[in-house]
């Protein structure tokens, strides 16, 4: 019997094969989504050191098409769609006339008059509909192709030794933040230099139809290059040792860009307006209320999602994400801390528990990969 | 089949008894549910437990879980290895990944917790 309470879940067209490779499934954001296929630390490991392939079919996808496109996103969005080069790609985010942040996104400029926009899983109807409303006026118009699109990530420094052999793309040729069209094993794919997990590695868009047969070919090769299959839990621990945001943590609707030390992607000198401007200008002007550091716990515990960070009697600000980092051996988190709190080197406390554990701010990110 | 040497809590710790010291972990279920174990915080010697009630915390990469006491008693121990090698609880669980030594205060009590068939079907009823 279906429980009537339950919320309807996205599967994945992958989910009969995670099971197979013994995933533990959750519920992520709407979608049932693998989140360890064994253990966590060793999946994270593997991509620091060899190559990982994670399923994102759960990730937004939204084209936006027209003359208008570039102009209608600029004026959505705070960053500037309308400067970005064809094939090349920014992170972005969404925000309200307030400047709290509704998303964060990588914007891809496909033709001179098509974008991609990537939304995440649990706000891409927000996204879809909010982009909907905001192109209003324009000559561009909204296609939202999330359960049409499957996306598949390999990332690792073994990525494009796996990826190379398979595709036409000229991967040695595509930086950081470009993408472009071609075939991955055979299979239309739009190929894209990006990550969330601080390795260098490439993201491929497929029609959903095509995802089970474009799995089954690059994690042959993932495997062939002594890597394998990594879930939810170790993308997790991944983007936070590389200093990466996660909506519903780090940013949310009640947090500016500037508060999340992502001003430099609030691009005020745009033409024309945009949604939250003349918020996002007085906090350019004025500063952020408070600011999100690195902090490494140097007493023992971890300190989670909720702490409350102290700086002696004064509660200085709140945990927004935390773990036992894999690669550093030591507990890391990222906090929102008072800006006069914020500089490198600053003690303050966690409360973890009824204990208060001593912390040290440091610069973002925790781990940069060699050039 | 887990230990049959052992009994077990609803909790998924386990108490072994001999004399009146009792060694107290988790289960192998427990700690595979909870993946791989960074941190254990546990009470040190002298202090009292109160069956039931929470004594310490194991933390794993995703996840953070309390520890109940299988019965009363007083800590004679902790595992102080576990602070440097806290993955011992995945890799031993019965053994090297054991947490606390206990004097236990009322024998009777080990009678209402679970035998290892108990046990066994409980994990299996997931």
């Amino acid at each position: 019997m279906t429980d009537a309470l339950d919320l309807p879940v996205h599967l994945t067209p992958l989910t009969d094969t995670h099971t197979a490779l013994g995933a533990r499934l959750i519920e992520f954001s709407g979608w049932l989504m693998p989140v360890q296929y064994g253990s966590i630390i060793d999946e994270h490991r593997t991509v620091r050191e060899r190559v990982g392939l994670f399923d994102l079919s759960h990730m937004g996808e939204l084209y936006v098409e027209g003359p208008d496109a570039g102009t209608a996103l600029a004026s959505a969005l705070v960053s500037d769609p309308a400067s970005l080069a064809i094939g090349r790609a920014h992170y972005s985010m969404i925000c309200t006339p307030a400047g709290g942040i509704i998303d964060d996104l990588i914007v891809y400029r496909l033709a001179e008059t098509r974008f991609l926009v990537v939304a995440n899983a649990g706000n891409a109807t927000i996204v879809s509909d909010a982009l909907a409303e905001r192109l209003e006026g324009f000559k561009a118009v909204l296609d939202d192709r999330s359960l049409a699109s499957g996306l598949l990530a390999v990332q690792g420094p073994r990525a494009m030794e796996v990826l190379g052999p398979l595709t036409d793309v000229d991967l040695g040729g595509l930086r950081y933040y470009a993408a472009a069209d071609g075939a991955v094993a055979g299979i239309p794919a739009l190929v894209a230099r990006t990550g969330y997990t601080g390795e260098d590695g490439f993201e491929v868009f497929v029609d959903t139809a095509q995802t089970v047969a474009l799995w089954g070919a690059l994690i042959e090769a993932v495997r062939g290059a002594d890597g394998g299959p990594i879930g939810l839990g170790a993308r997790d621990t991944l983007r936070l040792e590389a200093g990466m945001p996660l909506y519903g943590n780090e940013l949310d609707l009640d947090t500016n860009p500037y508060e999340a030390g992502l001003g430099r992607v609030v691009k005020l000198g745009k033409p024309g307006d945009f949604v939250g401007r003349a918020a996002l200008d007085k906090v350019a002007v004025d500063g952020p209320a408070r600011r999100l550091v690195g902090l490494i716990v140097e007493g023992r515990g971890i300190a989670r999602h909720g702490h409350p960070v102290w700086v002696g009697e004064r509660r200085t600000g709140v945990v927004t994400s935390g773990t036992q980092s894999p690669t550093l051996g030591v507990p890391i988190a990222m906090a929102y801390v008072a800006p006069g709190d914020a500089e490198p080197g600053t003690v303050v406390e966690v409360e973890i528990r009824d204990a208060r554990v001593p912390a040290r701010v440091v610069a973002l990110p925790f781990y940069r990969r060699d050039a | 089949m887990v230990p049959t040497d052992l009994r077990y809590t609803n909790d998924h710790e386990w108490i072994r008894v001999a004399d009146d010291e009792a060694t107290i972990g988790i289960t192998a279920y427990a700690a595979d549910q909870l993946g791989d174990i960074v941190f254990v915080e546990l009470p040190y010697a002298g202090r009292a437990l109160d069956q039931s009630a929470a004594f310490g915390v194991v933390e794993s990469v995703k996840a953070v879980s309390d520890l109940f006491a299988p019965v009363s008693g007083e800590v004679t121990a902790s595992n102080e290895e576990l602070a440097r090698n806290p993955e011992l609880v995945n890799s031993d669980p019965y053994g090297a990944g054991w947490m606390l030594k206990v004097r236990v205060a009322d024998a009777g009590q080990l009678d209402g917790l679970l035998d290892a068939e108990a046990y066994d079907a409980l994990i299996a009823a997931g």
